[in-house]
């Protein structure tokens, strides 16, 4: 048929093209750093010639775990947004711009300040702040179907509000809490260590849910009465969703911090690319996802002369800029 | 043999009543068109039957089973909705959106074989949308895209077809393409359809028998001719409609007549 390429052949080309990438961005990030050269490291990598115990250290003890972060966090980020964006039939959602991050975060901070730790006491107590604004956001989006501008005012609001009580919990928690706080406010991966495990066993299922019900987010996205007439159970089929998006964002958000627009920047350029088939793009979402979050915390290592930038910076630099040229463009 | 029982049913957005106590029947292979002024409760009616509205009273059965012991799966089976638009703001192909009628027969991940193909080829070239296969859902007129829907539908393989005006802001030319194709799909793949319009001389020409709701009401079931009949319609419209014969087909044909026209026509023979 023209204009119809087998689902499985398109999948299997575009799973092996993206996993190159990906798996390309990560030797980068194993490789190249503020310390240490990286022809040495690619050595290293590569087996040859004496190992220095100190770059073996640096690149196994500290770029791996690192790297296997950013992917982890990126993938679920944009999966994340790719989700909500389906959800709420609105290419401009994801999680950071709808204060769904920014509730998770509200959330892991009032769980920094009972001392829980991070699995399970954090990742709960921020799964169920993200999930309280999401109601809250598709509240909003019930009330006035179709309307791109008061969703996404909303969640301006939604973050603005996050944003006050994390600056008021702040400000009443004691000098040793806020620091912890602040660091990870600014959305960064250093945090990376022996601990990330857990986020990797939560996330990964999710990832195969949502793959597993991708023909199903297609089917919503031509609306709700169309998918329900076509056979689908819309009212489960988005708990179910909504509940695995926020279990991803918040076990990524409580590891990781806020960091934005990666939601938005993936899985834009994937649609562009690969048209709107979710089969297809789910998994494209999660490759590149990892492959990109892993460049971006390449650049804010390895960019700054003194010390590090947080991730988070660099997403936004990217990100910002298109939504406002996605913003400009969706208005004429 | 009815396949489609309606039985003292009654629908509520909220506390308001849409639709009260109306019974009907329709019987295999029939076209049936549902008309009556705005808000008479013709598309809520159309989402009650397609299950998408929940009843307040009554009962409403799909082949002697009543829909609620259908599953959503099964009832996508047995009734393919044509709703007025579909959302467009993703970039989906023809060919993508055609194949989506096929979920209801996919088991998991619903990835289409050879026949789901075939048979979205056949749905296509049925609705002559073929050549626009590759083209996206927002670039095509509202037309084409109606069309597009509509085998979509066919791709469901339902026999129970139920559409919401599928004809508005069509052109005459276009209007009449997508009314024969329903006059084609009943012929040649023996299917029901059950349709909601405003064209009262559409209705006229194409169905057999019409329901004419007000205020959620049943106000008449019938032929054309028994249903669209001048005093029934200006009474229901709450308008001044001339009726009389189509020449050609021997149908009923409606014309509006303005309020002004009217009451001079009054004034000097008393009656239209």
């Amino acid at each position: 048929m023209i204009g119809y390429i087998s689902v499985y052949k398109k999948l299997v080309v575009v799973t092996l093209i993206l996993g190159l990438l990906l798996a390309c961005c990560m030797l980068l990030g194993l490789t190249v750093g503020s310390s240490g050269d990286a022809a040495a490291a690619w050595k290293l990598l590569l087996g040859q010639g004496s190992a220095d115990p100190i770059l073996e250290v640096i690149v196994w003890q500290l770029r791996w775990p690192r790297v296997i972060l950013a992917a982890t966090v990126g993938a679920s980020l944009s999966l994340g947004g790719l989700v909500f964006q389906a959800l709420l039939r609105n290419p401009l959602a994801e999680p950071y711009i709808l204060g769904v991050s920014g509730g998770s975060a509200v959330g892991a901070i009032l769980g920094i300040l009972a001392g829980f730790s991070l699995f399970p006491g954090l990742a709960l107590s921020s799964f169920i702040g993200s999930l309280s604004v999401l109601m809250l956001v598709l509240l909003l989006s019930n009330r006035r179907e179709g309307s791109s501008d008061s969703l996404l005012l909303g969640g301006v609001m939604v973050n603005a509000f996050c944003g006050a009580i994390i600056m008021f919990l702040i400000s009443v928690s004691k000098t040793s809490q806020m620091q912890k706080i602040i660091f990870w406010l600014m959305g960064d991966l250093s945090s990376a260590g022996t601990d990330t495990l857990p986020l990797l066993l939560g996330v990964l299922p999710c990832f195969l849910l949502v793959f597993l019900l991708a023909q199903p987010l297609n089917l919503l996205l031509t609306g709700r009465e169309s998918a329900s007439s076509m056979g689908l159970n819309v009212a489960a089929m988005m708990l179910v969703l909504l509940l695995t998006a926020s279990l991803m964002v918040s076990l990524t958000v409580c590891q990781s911090g806020l960091i934005g627009f990666v939601g938005l920047t993936v899985p834009h350029i994937l649609r562009l690319i690969l048209g709107s088939d979710h089969r297809i793009l789910i998994p494209a979402c999660i490759l590149s996802g990892a492959a990109y979050l892993v460049l971006c915390d390449l650049l804010a290592r390895s960019l700054s002369s003194q010390g590090e930038m947080s991730v988070g910076i660099v997403t936004a630099l990217v990100g910002a800029p298109l939504f406002i040229g996605l913003l400009w463009r969706g208005r004429r | 043999m009815s396949l489609v029982e309606i039985k003292d049913v009654s629908l509520h957005y909220g506390n308001r009543p849409v639709v009260k106590n109306v019974s009907l029947s329709v019987t295999r292979g029939e076209f049936f068109v549902i008309i009556g002024p705005n808000g008479a409760g013709k598309t809520s009616l159309l989402k009650a039957l397609s299950g998408l509205h929940p009843l307040s009273e009554g009962t409403i059965h799909i082949r002697q089973t009543p829909i609620d012991s259908y599953s959503r799966k099964e009832l996508a089976r047995a009734l393919a909705l044509v709703p007025q638009q579909i959302n467009a703001d993703f970039p989906f192909t023809v060919a993508e959106t055609v194949l989506m009628g096929r979920y209801p027969h996919l088991g998991l991940l619903s990835v289409e074989g050879k026949q789901d193909l075939l048979l979205a080829e056949q749905a296509m070239e049925f609705t002559e949308v073929s050549h626009l296969a590759g083209r996206r859902l927002e670039q095509l007129s509202g037309g084409e895209r109606q069309r597009v829907i509509i085998a979509r539908a066919i791709c469901q393989q339902s026999k129970i077809l139920l559409l919401d005006e599928p004809t508005a802001s069509l052109d005459p030319a276009h209007q009449l393409r997508i009314m024969d194709l329903m006059e084609r799909l009943r012929q040649q793949e023996q299917l029901t359809i059950i349709m909601v319009s405003h064209d009262l001389n559409l209705a006229s020409t194409y169905a057999d028998r019409l329901l004419l709701l007000r205020d959620g009401a049943v106000e008449k079931i019938g032929t054309p001719r028994q249903v669209l009949t001048q005093e029934q319609l200006s009474k229901s419209y709450g308008c001044t409609l001339l009726v009389d014969e189509n020449p050609l087909l021997g149908t009923p044909r409606v014309s509006l007549v303005s309020e002004k026209v009217a009451a001079t026509i009054r004034s000097e023979k008393g009656d239209l």
